[in-house]
């Protein structure tokens, strides 16, 4: 059993409510913030503890707030980004249903910190029952003085609102998220000016993932130094899996980062191993935007050493031969899956989602799925392998926003590692039609060569 | 005539409460989504056009948001809105199987509406809930791990909430 | 006030200083030639425009004299301010020069390419782009996109098909009119210019997207099919308008005006905005009081015309020498040598 900072107490029976979850130690972080601390210690605090961004990207976040400009007489806002829709990745869901008040006690530490006396939740439009259970838990803490005027008598205010979206991945990005919140067209700022110094309606923002701000209790709880002490190297702490496809057990799993992808998938505790007894062919483990991953290069890396569940292994190799931590959506595909079948899926889904603000993206997204398409339709030429690969060049780096690369990288890595089973669906156009090219040797070990 | 009722004035002005001062066009996703609630489930351009006077921004902004959402719906929708995720995840535990059942049961494609008017099949992207694929949201909620026993069992239902309301 | 602080930066080899707070496209610009990226977005004159298209990405090989390293990515020189010490690579970079292409290829892949019929060509951005920067041929195998026809009115012709999504037009009603009628409706691929419901835009400077549209998406309808802009002299006249500057450009076929634009500066951005009455309803050449002919940039078509300095055929009095710096003419081949191919053989 590894560590368990966010979810020890998921299981606690009426923990969604303000009683149980007090009862069980919670709001203590905001008794000692509030009480104990001041901002900048906070800032100090989560600066130690080494977290990285929970929403993909994995940038430091004290880092992130120490960067919000403090101009007299500017109000700042923290927005807490629940717009998760990276495909795979479904943990934050799963935190605000179970753990409302985690969140919110997560929020009201780092609102502190910030000095954000209006902080909002964007949260996707679709999760609308969970816009329930979260202003439920806002009105139980606001009853209990933990939120509005004067919190625990220290003077500090804030008020948290919900805000939802309604249907676009694109608000994921933080700048769309904050057009988006201005009621506007998701489509991303062009940066400079960054948030942290013109964000929402012009103010300073920070824009953080909801398992980043619920993990800024344990950190308030325990200290940075000792929470910087689980884990390994620059991956602090713990990390929220959301596993997926097709595995025995999914679900949201919370491990500490020193356990090895094998035995994540395989272990009972976790994925507790591939479905109906097949074999695996391939893993994206970061959400669909990560680079997906043949099963030899998934559970060791090109040098031969057991990939783990963190940061700096996963993307070991780099994209020639590694992947993302990402979003921490694992997405495991069996050996009866088709690789071209499963990119153009996802190429469907990045034309849906596309802003088409700017134009690499907004044109080659489209076009990128039309050539899957014929690809896998058993009209396809094997130049196109090719020319995929130079429109996906052309897409990545080139766009206003990383939705350019999100959608770039997936055709890449299929390409990259799966590029025999493309050119198997080019020259047997009509047998790609009847069955899958199946497992090939896409587990086979990998020959290392051995250097002096 | 499109028009709040009092309560729902009273929620509009909650939401704009929640901005700064002037900033009110902040509301309008949160007030849009009210108005395809109240209004039959889609956004008429009088429906919008009202939205643009209770915010006072231009009709233009509206529909420049409305259109960029996949929430929003711009044309007449049925009582029941069969929303279906075709993204990765979920194709791999077979939401094509999901949709094609569906189709057939219902005799519509996607983006198409059951000549009863009770039913509309739309195909959607991800939305989180790829650990219980295949899935679908129907109104407010979402109904997951979808078997073709469970999507006789919803349009069953269905039927019955209609039959009951009529 | 203190003295504007002046940062040095290099573009492709050439250094210039520019004040504090330029971008690197404008820093360009003011060097000029092949070292200004081409802006397909960008218009210095509407606040908030640019960083779209991606035509005018560059290289920062050097970030500045303080922290000198490079830019991981190419950045959109129009959105990005220089800094002091800052190098640049435009067209000496071959990072640059591909991306470029392959901008031109995605903005051209939905693009309907008729020109033949379209009232822009020969003044169309997009032309100029392709051929600059751009390659031959298409490796694009599929339909391309068509949006539901809408009627912006009598003056405006909307063809949605030819629109590069630039936003010019959107950022021109929103700061020249007082209510916007049209704006970008949908997204991703199927993002289009519309008014949702059919309304004509009938604000009195709104003929002005026609001018900032790079394409041919937004011309004159009262123009439509007239003549080809080659044809015609432009002639700059004046006139004194309540409404506006009353600064056009007339656009000329013996006395008659078949069309009336802003004048355009060298980067084809408007000097003044002028109103609907000017432009649509003001076309008797005695409504105006000419001032001669326009400067049209030699490498456009529309130069072609040689209307300048008298009206009809100019001749050149510089010989070929003399504009190539004492060059003789380089003869690339013999004719008399290729004529032998046409011996037969056989004799």
């Amino acid at each position: 059993m590894s560590v368990k900072l966010l979810l020890a107490k998921a299981h606690i029976e009426g923990i969604r409510g303000f009683e149980v979850y007090r009862r069980e130690g919670g709001y203590q972080s905001v008794e000692k913030a509030l009480k104990q601390m001041n901002p900048e210690s906070i800032v100090e605090e989560v600066k130690k503890s080494g977290l990285r961004g929970r929403g993909g990207a994995g940038f430091p976040a004290g880092m992130k707030w120490s960067f919000i400009a403090k101009p007299e007489g500017v109000p700042r806002h923290l927005v807490c980004n629940a717009d998760e829709s990276e495909p795979g990745t479904f943990k934050d869901r799963y935190l605000m249903e179970f753990l409302p008040h985690l969140l919110i006690e997560g929020l009201i530490v780092s609102s502190f910190a910030l000095g954000s006396n209006d902080t909002y939740i964007y949260i996707r439009g679709e999760y609308a029952w969970i816009v329930d259970i979260l202003e439920d838990a806002i009105n139980e803490a606001k009853a209990n003085g933990f939120l509005g005027k004067n919190i625990l008598g220290t003077g500090f205010d804030c008020e948290i609102h919900v805000q939802r979206g309604a249907g676009a991945y694109i608000c994921g990005e933080e700048t769309a998220l904050i057009e988006s919140l201005e009621g506007k067209r998701g489509n991303p700022r062009i940066k400079p000016p960054f948030p942290a110094i013109q964000g929402v309606w012009q103010r300073p923002t920070v824009v953080n993932n909801v398992e980043t701000l619920a993990a800024v209790v344990p950190i308030i709880n325990m200290g940075g130094e000792e929470y910087a002490k689980i884990g390994v190297g620059k991956s602090t702490g713990t990390k929220l899996i959301s596993a997926c496809g097709n595995i025995n057990k999914p679900g949201v799993y919370e491990i500490d980062m020193t356990i090895s992808v094998e035995d994540f998938i395989y272990s009972d505790e976790y994925c507790g191993g591939i479905a109906n007894g097949k074999k695996l062919k391939a893993c994206i483990p970061g959400g669909s935007s990560v680079p997906i991953l043949p099963a030899n290069l998934l559970l060791k890396t090109a040098k031969g050493e057991t990939r783990y569940m963190n940061y700096e292994s996963l993307s070991d190799g780099g994209f020639a031969s590694g992947s993302m931590m990402g979003s921490g959506g694992f997405i495991v595909l069996d050996e009866d899956q088709c690789i071209v079948r499963n990119t153009l899926s996802l190429a469907r889904f990045y034309r849906h989602e596309s802003c088409g603000q700017c134009s690499p993206c907004r044109e080659g997204t489209g076009w990128m799925e039309k050539i899957l398409h014929n690809i896998e339709y058993g009209k396809g030429k094997i130049s196109d392998i090719d020319l995929l690969w130079d429109i996906q060049r052309k897409i990545e780096g080139n766009t206003i926003c990383p939705l350019g690369d999100a959608a770039a990288w997936p055709v890449a890595a299929a390409i990259r590692h799966f590029r025999d089973e493309f050119e198997w669906h080019v020259n047997n156009p009509l047998e790609a039609q009847e069955k899958n090219y199946g497992l090939a040797h896409y587990a086979d070990p990998i020959h290392v060569p051995v250097t002096a | 005539m499109v028009k709040f009722s009092e309560a729902q004035l009273a929620e509009v002005k909650r939401l704009v409460a929640r901005y700064p001062e002037g900033k009110q066009k902040s509301a309008l996703l949160p007030v849009l989504h009210l108005a395809q609630d109240s209004f039959g489930g889609w956004l008429s351009s009088e429906t919008m056009d009202y939205v643009a006077e209770l915010l006072q921004i231009t009709p233009i902004e509206v529909y420049e948001v409305a259109t960029f959402y996949s929430m929003y719906n711009t044309k007449p929708v049925g009582k029941y809105m069969f929303e279906v995720c075709q993204t990765g995840p979920c194709m791999l535990r077979g939401s094509d199987d999901i949709i094609a059942y569906i189709e057939k049961t219902l005799g519509i494609k996607p983006g198409e509406t059951t000549a009863d008017g009770l039913f509309t099949l739309k195909t959607v992207e991800c939305l989180g809930a790829c650990g219980y694929a295949p899935m679908m949201q129907l109104g407010k909620h979402y109904r997951e791990h979808l078997t073709k026993e469970k999507v006789d069992a919803i349009i069953d239902e269905c039927r019955k909430t209609a039959g009951v309301l009529n | 006030m203190s003295e504007q602080q002046l940062f040095k930066v290099t573009i492709d080899n050439i250094t210039i200083e520019v004040p504090a707070g330029t971008t690197i496209l404008n820093a360009a610009r003011q060097i000029g030639g092949d070292v200004t990226p081409p802006a397909m977005c960008y218009y210095s004159k509407l606040e908030g425009s640019g960083g779209k298209c991606r035509t005018c990405l560059v290289e920062v090989s050097k970030g500045s004299e303080k922290d000198p390293r490079p830019m991981p990515k190419l950045i959109a020189s129009c959105r990005t301010t220089v800094m002091d010490g800052m190098e640049v690579k435009n067209i000496t970079s071959e990072k640059v020069v591909d991306a470029r292409a392959g901008v031109v290829e995605f903005l051209l892949l939905n693009h309907p390419l008729d020109c033949p019929i379209c009232d822009q060509a020969g003044e169309c951005h997009l032309q100029d782009l392709s051929y600059d920067h751009g390659k031959e041929g298409t490796r694009y195998e599929f339909e391309r996109r068509t949006f539901k026809k809408h009627d912006l009115g009598p003056y405006i012709q909307l063809h949605m098909t030819r629109c590069i999504l630039c936003y010019r037009c959107v950022y021109t009603a929103d700061q020249l009119s007082k209510e916007r009628s049209h704006g970008v409706l949908d997204r991703g691929d199927h993002a289009q210019i519309a008014t949702f419901i059919e309304k004509s835009l009938d604000n009195e400077f709104i003929g002005n997207v026609i001018d900032v549209c790079p394409v041919g998406a937004l011309t004159d309808k009262t123009f439509r099919f007239k003549n080809r802009v080659w044809f015609l002299k432009p002639m700059d006249a004046h006139r004194d308008c309540p409404t506006c500057s009353g600064k056009v450009t007339l656009w000329n076929r013996g006395d008659e005006v078949y069309r009336v634009t802003a004048r355009k500066d060298k980067w084809g951005e408007v000097e003044d905005w002028i109103c609907n009455t000017c432009r649509f309803e003001t076309k008797n050449t005695s409504d105006w009081v000419i001032e001669g002919p326009r400067e049209i940039d030699r490498h456009s078509v529309i130069a072609q015309g040689h209307y300048q300095g008298s009206v009809g055929m100019h001749k050149p009095t510089e010989t070929f020498a003399a504009v190539n710096a004492g060059r003789a003419p380089h003869l690339l081949m013999d004719i008399h040598s290729v004529s032998e191919v046409n011996k037969d053989s056989s004799l």
